[in-house]
């Protein structure tokens, strides 16, 4: 068995997808709080706060340039969050997975069910920001539409990351690593806040090379500036590749830890 | 001539049964430790078949293996005569499981809990709703229908994950301790309804440790440790063929131990006891208690404990 033996899936797998979107819609009022207030929160800050002393970034003015940030940032967050506290949550303590493998799905088809839904909460993520940023009138549209399919290939990016931690994390615990040793500097270093072309070059050629929010942020920036970014299609390339092979790769990484 | 031949051949095909496990030099390690180790075993259409053995025996690693989820090393796995590394998804839609542990959805209703597991067999919502009904009533959970599993006791726990194993109807049900931790109504209440599907025509394997629970509910069962099987049998014919009906317990003291080696009985000390295995236990007494000195004797019923602990020995398990 290797890491990127090509997973056999089958239809199956939405009802995987399918159980967690029934327990989301139980807390639905819950679980829409957060995806609302934290770009709000984000944008009074910022936008107010630095917004003030920072007239013009990239020549947008700087509540426009952070705003596709805080949305690139809000689809990472919430698939990321989704497919390692949340899986790792369902795998150890509720055996969710073990129950589900005792029927006629496969554990291949139970964790790209897992990776489908945590996409799936970055558009849902996706869609209660747009209206809000609408409202604030600093994104454009209708590129901005744009975004919603987006999400869910920016998400399933993160959901596999994610995920292939869930998969080599010796306890919950450790899920702390990855979020301040790999979210927090992308949140920080991806062209979010500042323009990369302010950072030394190791740091911007770094952001390019391994940091796949940077791609994400430069794809929805050009989007909700409606001007295209020249790197926008490499980017685009880049994202869809590192999905295909954190997909297969995290498949496999649960599969050799839980099928023993 | 070729056509008789093919007459003939569906006509032994009917006679040949084909069984529902069939193990043969079945092998599963974990690296250097040998789980289950080169076990063979059979078991036909209709029966409960028990798997009895000490903590870490082997019987879980074994239903496993069974289940589809953990992959054999080596040896013949076949269930309904398919191969278990090839056809995990046939086998495991005539499976019904109810784990060691429970692992029902915390996040879901009793009946939500019955409903999202029947979607991973394909079942129809109306179908299912049907069939819900019908065994939230056999596991008498239906006032509990609407409460969130966190809730319930144990014992309800344990209903409902027999409810779930039951939601596609399988052919073949595998219980991993069924009523491990239960209070003794609860216990009783399973065994109840393993009967009630035994008689149902339904093929039952399970493991255990409790004995009295597999001289009750089991038709064969076989004693494992350290990964093997030691022996293979009905439970009252392995009483029978290793103990004998009836057992005289006495006080333990060297005089009567050396009486008993003179009278060539068959006989074991255990700790402060001495046990002596007959199936006439009152012409053994009679003479024990003429010719030997003893102090309290006891003559009671030879149980599968007595097998069990007579294979599996008294020492302490990890």
């Amino acid at each position: 068995m290797s890491y990127f033996d090509v997973p056999k899936l089958t239809g199956s797998l939405w009802k995987v997808w399918s159980r967690n979107k029934d327990v989301f819609m139980k807390t639905f009022i819950v679980n829409f709080i957060p995806s609302f207030a934290q770009p709000l929160l984000y944008l009074f800050a910022f936008g107010f706060g630095v917004g003030n002393s920072i007239n013009v970034m990239e020549g947008v003015s700087y509540i426009r340039f952070i705003a596709p940030a805080l949305i690139a940032f809000g689809i990472m967050d919430s698939s990321f969050f989704e497919c390692t506290f949340g899986s790792y949550v369902r795998m150890y303590y509720q055996k969710t997975f073990e129950a589900i493998i005792a029927t006629p799905l496969s554990i291949e088809e139970v964790i790209a069910g897992e990776l489908l839904w945590g996409a799936t909460k970055s558009v849902i993520n996706a869609l209660i920001m747009l209206p809000i940023f609408a409202i604030f009138g600093i994104i454009d549209f209708p590129s901005s539409f744009l975004i919603i399919p987006f999400s869910f290939l920016a998400g399933l990016l993160f959901a596999a990351i994610g995920m292939c931690f869930t998969a080599i994390v010796p306890s919950i615990d450790s899920l702390n690593y990855p979020t301040f040793l790999f979210i927090t500097p992308m949140f920080l270093f991806s062209g979010t806040f500042f323009s990369l072309s302010l950072m030394p070059d190791f740091i911007r050629y770094f952001a390019l090379a391994v940091l796949p929010l940077t791609h994400v942020v430069i794809i929805i920036r050009s989007l909700t500036l409606a001007q295209p970014n020249p790197l926008m299609v490499i980017s685009f390339v880049w994202i869809l590749l590192a999905t295909l092979l954190f997909f297969v790769l995290s498949i496999n990484l649960m599969k050799k830890k839980l099928i023993v | 001539m070729l056509c008789y031949n093919g007459y003939y051949t569906a006509i032994i095909w009917r006679f040949i049964i084909v069984p529902v496990i069939e193990a043969q030099g079945l092998e599963k390690r974990y690296g250097e430790f040998i789980a289950v180790d080169n076990i063979s075993f059979v078991v036909n259409e209709g029966e409960v078949f028990g798997f009895l053995g000490p903590n870490g025996a082997g019987k879980t690693t074994a239903m496993k293996m069974i289940q589809c989820v953990s992959p054999k090393n080596k040896g013949k796995l076949e269930v309904f005569g398919m191969d278990v590394s090839i056809d995990q998804r046939k086998i495991k839609r005539l499976l019904g499981v109810v784990p060691q542990e429970s692992n029902l959805d915390p996040d879901f209703t009793v009946y939500q809990n019955l409903l999202v597991y029947s979607r991973y067999f394909d079942i129809a919502q109306n179908k299912a709703e049907k069939i819900i009904e019908e065994l939230l009533d056999f596991v008498m959970l239906k006032e509990k229908k609407d409460t969130l599993v966190t809730l319930l006791s144990g014992g309800m726990r344990r209903r409902l994950l027999l409810a779930r194993a039951l939601v596609n109807n399988p052919k073949l049900l595998v219980l991993d301790e069924p009523t491990v931790g239960l209070d003794p109504q609860a216990r009783h209440l399973i065994w109840e309804k393993i009967k009630k599907l035994q008689s149902l025509g339904n093929t039952i394997v399970l493991t255990t440790h409790y004995l009295e629970e597999a001289q009750r509910l089991c038709d064969r069962l076989v004693i494992m440790d350290n990964g093997k099987i030691l022996v293979e049998g009905k439970p009252s014919e392995l009483i029978r063929e290793y103990i004998g009906t009836e057992i005289v317990e006495a006080d333990n003291n060297p005089a009567a131990i050396d009486c008993l080696s003179r009278t060539s009985s068959k006989f074991e000390v255990v700790g402060d006891t001495i046990q002596v295995y007959t199936d006439d236990p009152q012409t053994v007494m009679n003479a024990l208690l003429k010719e030997c000195e003893f102090g309290n004797v006891l003559v009671r019923r030879a149980t599968l404990e007595d097998v069990f602990l007579k294979f599996t020995g008294r020492k302490m398990r990890d």
